[in-house]
């Protein structure tokens, strides 16, 4: 376990590098000059040369990448362009709104996927299989705004029950209140994958021998199910978790546009607008580097839950 | 030499596996889909709406009348589907706004397909330190949030339409060699490439010749899917304001300029582009179902 753990962090951080190369690349190299960039087509020369010096974007690639690096792993992003303070003044507290909607959403969404897929497989090839599967894929596959859109209409509108937007303040009944909406509109993506992971991962469990001994020796269905199916249906779907992670942090970009919620995504979309590079790029990296880890943390898990998957990486 | 009674291929049934008869009958099989009938007419529809909008869109989608602002759906004064804010004809800007996304993903997603197809059969062909190489550089591309890498570049660059294209497509091509080079893994210890491989055939003809009409189930099926994924990935770009200029009749750009009015009752501007946008997607999904499920069998 411990060589599985330390080979899978080895390619975590090489992953890691590429990754801040792949940001580099993007932000600071492509556009040529990133004076350019912030300032537009129709600055003067004189004034793009001068915003280069100040951000210290004017020397050699190699150098300024190795700098830009080096501080990053300090958690040093430079200055926001836009608001003149270090970008890691604004990114915890936009981080910590994220996470409490991405919990939101995992509260509802694991549960709802879990005994979705399991319903489905029970039921399998039968109308309430067709339906969840079709509705999961139908709503994994339709972009978050509209979906979004459709609840606003519905549950802040037309019902008044929730408010349409705004961010995580005051007392928990408040946030909740808040976060419903928009962890519902994530859970409406996120519910179709999940879903038909635990409904694969279910149907392979139950034609499994050792369910079919489980049945044979005479265990009540329902032991049956919690303890030789359900366990075992669960290793697919923590990896698809896993993946779907990186898809949620994508989702909260335009999620939390929609709901002019103040977490990352806002940030970054913010970030975007007022062309504020540093402010892009940390945030974007941070992103990233948040989802290499929850993938190493499934990674690790699955190989935990599952021996098989550890000692076949040892060769 | 004759054969037994119950041996003859009986009338109706394919006589050889030819490649004609085989596409013969994946054909016939996939229209007796009915999800993949059902999305390829919505698609069909969309395709229709992007060559010819002015056969089906009752005004000018652009042009505003202050006289008849915020007329309510349904068929009202003729408008079948109201006006917005400005007074346009909701229904005909969503016919025009087909247009963009169906130029737009279709080309980003072939290039994507063309890059895939080349990293893919170069890495599951030739496997070893190239392989490694570019299977840890694409992990690093997926882990990232596909739309977030989107937006830094197009905050970047330009945003003007042939870069989104390149962008989708440069993004999408390591995606999809990962599945190609999957089943090019499966292929190259068969039978027929060891064969040509004797025959001291050139590898890229081993791969383009050989190898290439043998995975092309898993490459349509991708491609189907990535479609879905380009669309949704260019409408989220589109609603955050990227790749489309103001007041265009782009679905993802008007849901985003037209979403105030959802909170004073104006649902009809922003829904109407909303559900055809969700309509597009979803029928191109279930055309990847169809397909799909063929292949599986």
């Amino acid at each position: 376990m411990a060589r599985f753990v330390l080979r899978r962090l080895g390619l975590a951080l090489i992953t890691l590098f590429l990754l801040s190369v792949v940001v580099f690349t993007i932000a600071a190299v492509l556009p040529g000059s990133v004076g350019r960039a912030i300032l537009g087509p129709f600055a003067d020369q004189q004034s793009v040369d001068n915003l280069n010096r100040e951000l210290g974007v004017d020397g050699p690639l190699v150098g300024r990448y190795i700098r830009w690096f080096t501080d990053a792993l300090q958690g040093d992003f430079g200055n926001s362009y836009k608001f003149k303070a270090p970008v890691m003044d604004f990114v915890p507290t936009a981080l910590w709104s994220s996470l409490k909607l991405a919990a939101m959403t995992f509260i509802i969404v694991v549960p709802l996927g879990i005994v979705g897929g399991t319903i489905a497989a029970l039921r399998k090839g039968k109308a309430v299989d067709r339906f969840i599967t079709v509705a999961g894929l139908s709503l994994a596959v339709t972009p978050e705004f509209v979906i979004g859109i459709v609840l606003i209409i519905v549950f802040a509108v037309k019902l008044g029950w929730l408010p349409s937007g705004g961010s995580a303040k005051g007392s928990i009944w408040d946030q909740v209140q808040v976060l419903i909406l928009p962890a519902v509109t994530l859970t409406a993506i996120l519910f179709g994958y999940l879903s038909r992971m635990t409904r694969a991962g279910t149907i392979e469990a139950l034609s499994a021998d050792y369910t079919r001994t489980a049945i044979l020796k005479g265990l009540p269905r329902r032991t049956v199910l919690r303890r030789h199916v359900l366990r075992n249906s669960l290793v697919p779907t923590i990896a698809v978790l896993a993946v779907q992670v990186s898809y949620l942090l994508g989702g909260l970009l335009v999620t939390e546009t929609l709901f002019n919620y103040r977490g990352l995504g806002l940030l970054i979309f913010d970030a975007a607008g007022d062309r504020d590079i540093p402010m892009l790029m940390g945030s974007v990296f941070i992103v990233g580097a948040i989802a290499m880890l929850l993938n190493f943390i499934a990674d690790v898990l699955i190989a935990w839950l599952n021996p098989r998957v550890r000692l076949g990486n040892r060769q | 030499m004759t054969m037994p009674a119950e041996l003859e291929p009986t009338a109706g049934a394919p006589t050889g596996y030819t490649a004609k008869a085989v596409r013969k009958e994946l054909r016939r099989q996939l229209f007796r889909s009915k999800t993949f009938i059902v999305g390829s007419l919505i698609v069909l529809f969309w395709v229709v709406c992007s060559i010819i909008p002015s056969a089906i869109a009752t005004h000018d989608p652009s042009k505003q009348d202050p006289l008849s602002k915020w007329i309510h759906p349904f068929f009202q004064e003729g408008h079948w589907l109201g006006t917005d804010r400005f007074g346009r004809d909701v229904f005909s800007r969503a016919i025009y706004g087909a247009r963009e996304i169906m130029i737009v993903a279709p080309a980003a997603v072939i290039l994507g397909t063309i890059i895939g197809i080349v990293l893919g059969l170069l890495m599951g062909y030739f496997r070893g330190p190239l392989d490694d190489a570019l299977s840890r550089l694409i992990e690093a591309l997926m882990s990232l949030p596909l739309i977030l890498v989107a937006l830094l570049a197009l905050t970047a660059l330009s945003s003007g339409r042939g870069t989104i294209i390149l962008l989708i497509g440069i993004l999408f091509g390591p995606i999809i060699a990962r599945t190609i080079r999957a089943a090019v893994l499966a292929e190259r210890n068969l039978d027929y490439v060891r064969a040509a491989e004797l025959r001291g055939e050139r590898s890229t003809y081993i791969m383009f010749v050989e190898i290439l009409p043998n995975v092309m189930g898993p490459i349509v099926v991708e491609f189907t899917v990535r479609l879905g994924y380009a669309v949704f990935t260019m409408a989220g770009l589109a609603f955050i304001g990227f790749g489309t200029q103001p007041g265009s009749p782009d679905w993802g750009r008007t849901i985003f300029e037209e979403r105030a009015g959802l909170l004073s009752n104006a649902w009809w501007p922003c829904v109407v582009p909303a559900l055809a946008l969700a309509s597009l997607v979803v029928a191109i999904n279930l055309i990847a179902d169809g397909i799909q499920g063929l292949i599986d069998r």
